[in-house]
Parts: C-alpha cells; sequence; structure tokens
C-alpha cells in the first residue's frame, strides 16, 4: 500500500519525524512547560538568551504528533528573534509556517505559543533589567 | 515497507472465496428480493442461505429472527429504539452499562430526550459487569437491559450468561452487543438468554455494508426505517445482496474455523504481551490478563510518559496499523469513554494504544512489533518533558511508584491550571 497517506501533511509529518531543536538547554536562561486544557498534552521551552536575542531554542513535547511537530516548528521559528519580537510571537504564524493543521489540532499550535511565553516570562522575571531592553525595542 | 496490520478490532479484509461468492451478485444476479420474478426469486433464495448461515454461526432459534441492517451501528440502533418504542406501555427505564459502544450510548441519550430513563451499572477497573449490580439498577418500569459480549476497546468477556438469567426471570428484553465478540468467540444466543444479540461481518473477514440483527419472538421491537416489507416489516429498504451473501458464507467460514482462530491470535497475544512487558519498561495491559476473561484478539496497553497519537504515528510509519483511546486522537479530546469507565489514571489514558490480531498475523510479525515498538517508547521518551521529569524524581510513575515525586496527574493540573479529565 501507498505510504503517501498520512495523517498530517508532510511539513507536519517531517518535523514529527524529524524533529528541530529537540531536547533541554543546561542552564537555561527561561524555561517554559504548561499543559493543555483540551487535552492533557504537555510541552516545555528552554532559551538561551543572550543580548536580549534568543541563541537557542529547544523543546520536550508529551502530546500528539502535531504538539511535537509545533513545538519543533516553533522553536525553530523563534531563533535568533529578540525578546521583545518573541513576545509578540502567535500560534497562527506556527500554523502557517506548518502548512496547516486540523481544526481539532489548532490548540496544539496555541501550547507552543504558550510555552514559549511561559519561558518568556521565565526569562524576564530571573532578568528583571530585561524589561528595560525591551521598552527600549518596543519603543 | 513492512505491513502489519493490528486494527483488526475496526475492520478486516474481505476473505478471497468471501469476495468471489459475492461477485455474481453485481451484474448477473442483479436482482432486487421483493420482484416477483426469477430475478428476485433467485435473490431471494440467496438471502435465505445468508440467513441460515448467520442462524447457524449464533446458534438461533429459527433463521426467521435473523434481520439484515446497513451495519453493526445500525442494528444497535434498532435493537435499542425499537425495543423501548414497542414497550412505551410497559415502561420507560433502560439498563446499560458504562461502557457499552458509542452507537448504544448515544440511542440511549436519544431515548432520554423522548423522555425515557437509563441507569449505567458501573465496571470494575477490569471492565467487568457484575450481574447483580444490573439485578439491582432494574426497576418495575424497565423494558431493556444492554450489555456488550466483550467490550470494544479493553477486550473484557462480560458475564452475559448470568445476566440473561436475571433477564428472563424478571421478564425484561435482553439485547447483547456481540460486535467485539462475533466471529472470534463462540456465541448461543439461546443459552446466553438474548433475545436481540447484534454484530457486523466485517468484523471476521465479511464485507462492510450489511449489519445482523438477531431478534427473537420474546422481544417486540417496531421498525426504525419505514417503507417496504423488508426483513418481515422490520427494516424498510432493498437489502444489500452481495453483501449479505459475502457475509454469510464468511459467517459460515468463522464459525468452521473459530477454534483454529481462537488458538492462533490467543499465542499471538501472549507472544505479543510477553514480549513488550519484558521489554518496555511502565508498560501496563487495560482489561484483563489474556486468558478465559478477555477475547484473544486485543492488547488494550497504556505506555507512561509518552502519548498515544504519537505511538500510532510511529506505528504506522514503520507499517504497524494499531488504534489509540488518547485524547489527541478523538475528535472531541477526550480520552475513550471505556478507560475512563475504569478509572485508569489520565497519564496512563493518553498513552494508550490498543493492538488487535487477526488469523493472518505470524509470529515473525509480532517480534517485528515487539522490536520496533520498544524503539518508538525510546524515541517518545527521549522527547518527553515527563519522563524526564519522572528521571529526576520530579514526578512520580503510575505503573511503579518509586514514591518519589508527585503524580502525573498533580503535576499537569499545576502547569495548565485545570485538571486533567
Ligand atoms: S496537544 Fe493534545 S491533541 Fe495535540
Amino acid at each position: 500500500m501507498s505510504e503517501t497517506y498520512t495523517l498530517y501533511n508532510n511539513t507536519v509529518m517531517d518535523h514529527f519525524m524529524n524533529p528541530r531543536n529537540m531536547g533541554d538547554i543546561k542552564d537555561a536562561d527561561g524555561v517554559g512547560e504548561v499543559g493543555a486544557a483540551a487535552c492533557g498534552d504537555i510541552m516545555k521551552i528552554s532559551l538561551r538568551i543572550k543580548d536580549g536575542k534568543i541563541e537557542d531554542a529547544r523543546f520536550k513535547t508529551f502530546g500528539c504528533g502535531s504538539a511535537i511537530a509545533s513545538s519543533s516548528m516553533a522553536t525553530e521559528l523563534i531563533k535568533g528573534r529578540t525578546v521583545a519580537e518573541a513576545m509578540q510571537f502567535s500560534n497562527q504564524e506556527v500554523v502557517d509556517a506548518l502548512g496547516g493543521l486540523p481544526p481539532v489540532k489548532i490548540h496544539c499550535s496555541v501550547l507552543a505559543e504558550e510555552a514559549l511565553k511561559a519561558a518568556l516570562e521565565d526569562y524576564s522575571k530571573k532578568h528583571p533589567e530585561s524589561l528595560n531592553d525591551k521598552k527600549a525595542v518596543t519603543a | 515497507m513492512r505491513n502489519v496490520f493490528l486494527d483488526h478490532q475496526s475492520t478486516t479484509p474481505v476473505l478471497p472465496e468471501v469476495f468471489d461468492a459475492m461477485k455474481p451478485y453485481f451484474m448477473e444476479a442483479f436482482g432486487n428480493a421483493s420482484s416477483l420474478h426469477k430475478h428476485g426469486l433467485r435473490v431471494r433464495d440467496a438471502l435465505a442461505v445468508a440467513r441460515k448461515q448467520f442462524a447457524a454461526l449464533i446458534n438461533a432459534e429459527s433463521p426467521e429472527d435473523i434481520f439484515f441492517t446497513s451495519d453493526g451501528t445500525e442494528s444497535s440502533n434498532l435493537a435499542v429504539k425499537g425495543v423501548a418504542y414497542a414497550n412505551q406501555k410497559k415502561g420507560n427505564h433502560i439498563v446499560l452499562s458504562e461502557t457499552e459502544h458509542p452507537s448504544i450510548i448515544a440511542s440511549v441519550e436519544f431515548l432520554e430526550k423522548q423522555g425515557f430513563t437509563s441507569t449505567k451499572v458501573k465496571v470494575d477497573r477490569e471492565g467487568r459487569i457484575k450481574p447483580e449490580d444490573v439485578r439491582a439498577a432494574l426497576t418495575d418500569k424497565t423494558i431493556l437491559i444492554c450489555v456488550h459480549h466483550v467490550n470494544h476497546d479493553i477486550g473484557t468477556i462480560q458475564p452475559v450468561q448470568a445476566i440473561g438469567k436475571i433477564a428472563a426471570e424478571k421478564g425484561i428484553a435482553f439485547y447483547v452487543d456481540a460486535e467485539a465478540s462475533a466471529g472470534w468467540l463462540p456465541i448461543d444466543v439461546q443459552s446466553m438468554g438474548a433475545n436481540l444479540l447484534s454484530f457486523s461481518p466485517h468484523r471476521f473477514y465479511g464485507p462492510k455494508g450489511v449489519g445482523v440483527l438477531y431478534r427473537n419472538r420474546k422481544a417486540r421491537i417496531v421498525s426504525m426505517m419505514h417503507g417496504g416489507v423488508q426483513e418481515g416489516g422490520r427494516r424498510a429498504g432493498t437489502e444489500n445482496i452481495p453483501a449479505i451473501v459475502g457475509a454469510g458464507l464468511a459467517a459460515q467460514i468463522a464459525q468452521e474455523e473459530l477454534s483454529v482462530r481462537i488458538a492462533h491470535t490467543a499465542t499471538l497475544q501472549n507472544r505479543l504481551w510477553n514480549g513488550l512487558r519484558e521489554k518496555v519498561e511502565y508498560i501496563k495491559l487495560n482489561g484483563p490478563e489474556p486468558g478465559p476473561e478477555r477475547i484473544s484478539t486485543t492488547l488494550n496497553l497504556s505506555t507512561e510518559f509518552i502519548e498515544g497519537e504519537g505511538q500510532l504515528l510511529l506505528c504506522d510509519m514503520n507499517g504497524i496499523a494499531v488504534a489509540s483511546g488518547s485524547s489527541c486522537v478523538s475528535k472531541s479530546l477526550k480520552i475513550s469513554h471505556v478507560l475512563a469507565a475504569i478509572g485508569l489514571d489520565h497519564a496512563l489514558a493518553q498513552g494508550n494504544i490498543i493492538m488487535s490480531l487477526g488469523k493472518d498475523n505470524t509470529a515473525e510479525e509480532v517480534d517485528y512489533v515487539v522490536e520496533t515498538f520498544v524503539k518508538i517508547a525510546d524515541r517518545l521518551r527521549g522527547m518527553s518533558p515527563m519522563w524526564d521529569e519522572f528521571q529526576r524524581g520530579v514526578i512520580d510513575s503510575v505503573i511503579k511508584p518509586t514514591g518519589r515525586g508527585k503524580s502525573f496527574s498533580d503535576h499537569a493540573a499545576h502547569i495548565s491550571g485545570k485538571a486533567a479529565h
């Protein structure tokens, strides 16, 4: 039988089968772990931030294929962005970059956004001075 | 790539001889069984043969008690609603278990909106219904008892005979859903005391598009489908002759091969479960252990610290077809109601997959599945924050608690700000 029948599109399957940035960051500058109220899945994103810029991002996910692909894509997308830019990140970016997700699976991409924001929040708690940077950038 | 089908619970391929038997009924013997000319009479004969084959499979008193529908769901709708409406003057209460198939639960819920009431009998942690709980649920308004022979999800074999005795003693119609057992376990409607029993031939190598409902004269039903007087007036609509013919033959072959199929799948079931439990840590079998209380075809498994859809996808990528009861695979984002009913921890329900064997699976395939699944579990655990947190003692295992860390559910509730369902 053909192997071309898959539950998700090729991009999603690729990120599920070959996840980018999977893992943890040792002594991360910010770590966010969130759970999806809808289905009970869990996602964790760790960030290394230098000079207000995201140098590295890693994820770990307990969740469906679309959650794993979303976290892989989200970490890909935010690397290199400033903290202020990353604060504006939306799950729609993940959905678009993945070439779309089934409607019932949109919440998995929301989980990626939430995990990222939780990591940024953790970072700003640990680095209150970064808030000033943020103002500088958004001003 | 390998191609290992381990989802026989969902459906099975049609047997070649069944397909051959169906072929003449598309173009050559294409008649409508209601017609009075030779074309109609010829297929009427074919219908009669199939009715006999089904009656034999379940030891029905008479082939006249076999009705053809379009599938298992229609059969269970007809059984539940048909009996309920036929007995409205006698009462309005239905007793069922909380682990019935959705087609039965949803039919009962529909009836509740029409003024009927119901009691759902609880099951134990392995999904068993206690006959005495059924008795205790009865009222003087009870008109129907619905239970399944084998659970569609976790494979528990129910004490239907004992429940049938209670039903007979009280003179209440007794309906058995044999969807997950027909063709895989001996069925004797008379010794079960079933007044109604339904199943789908596509679960035992027959075609889709036909369902069977057995109903004996002790249970009155009204028709749900109105029109002509096909099926003794119980189910209007032109019969799907090719499917019925093929299904009848599939039933006959299932009956002939029953003991061989049971022995074969039971051997593989043991091999698969023993292989998995030896090689995969923190894995649990849901429902009874392989043996007299479990159907020989299925394993319902929970692998801790990883989610079921990911397992299903990776199995699929390795050519292994399985099912899952995780919330992530359901359109409603809810875990299987059967897993909820047996009180399975949410974390374990999330890690659920179902492997169901068939007559053509081999020991070699089972070994491949074990070997592949070990890698899949490792890989997903490598990606899972829960596995890592378990290693660090932040959360504990439900299957083999170490006494360190909090429960997964507490942890999940803590970080999501909401209790898991
Ligand atoms: S995160 Fe649970 S369905 Fe995707």
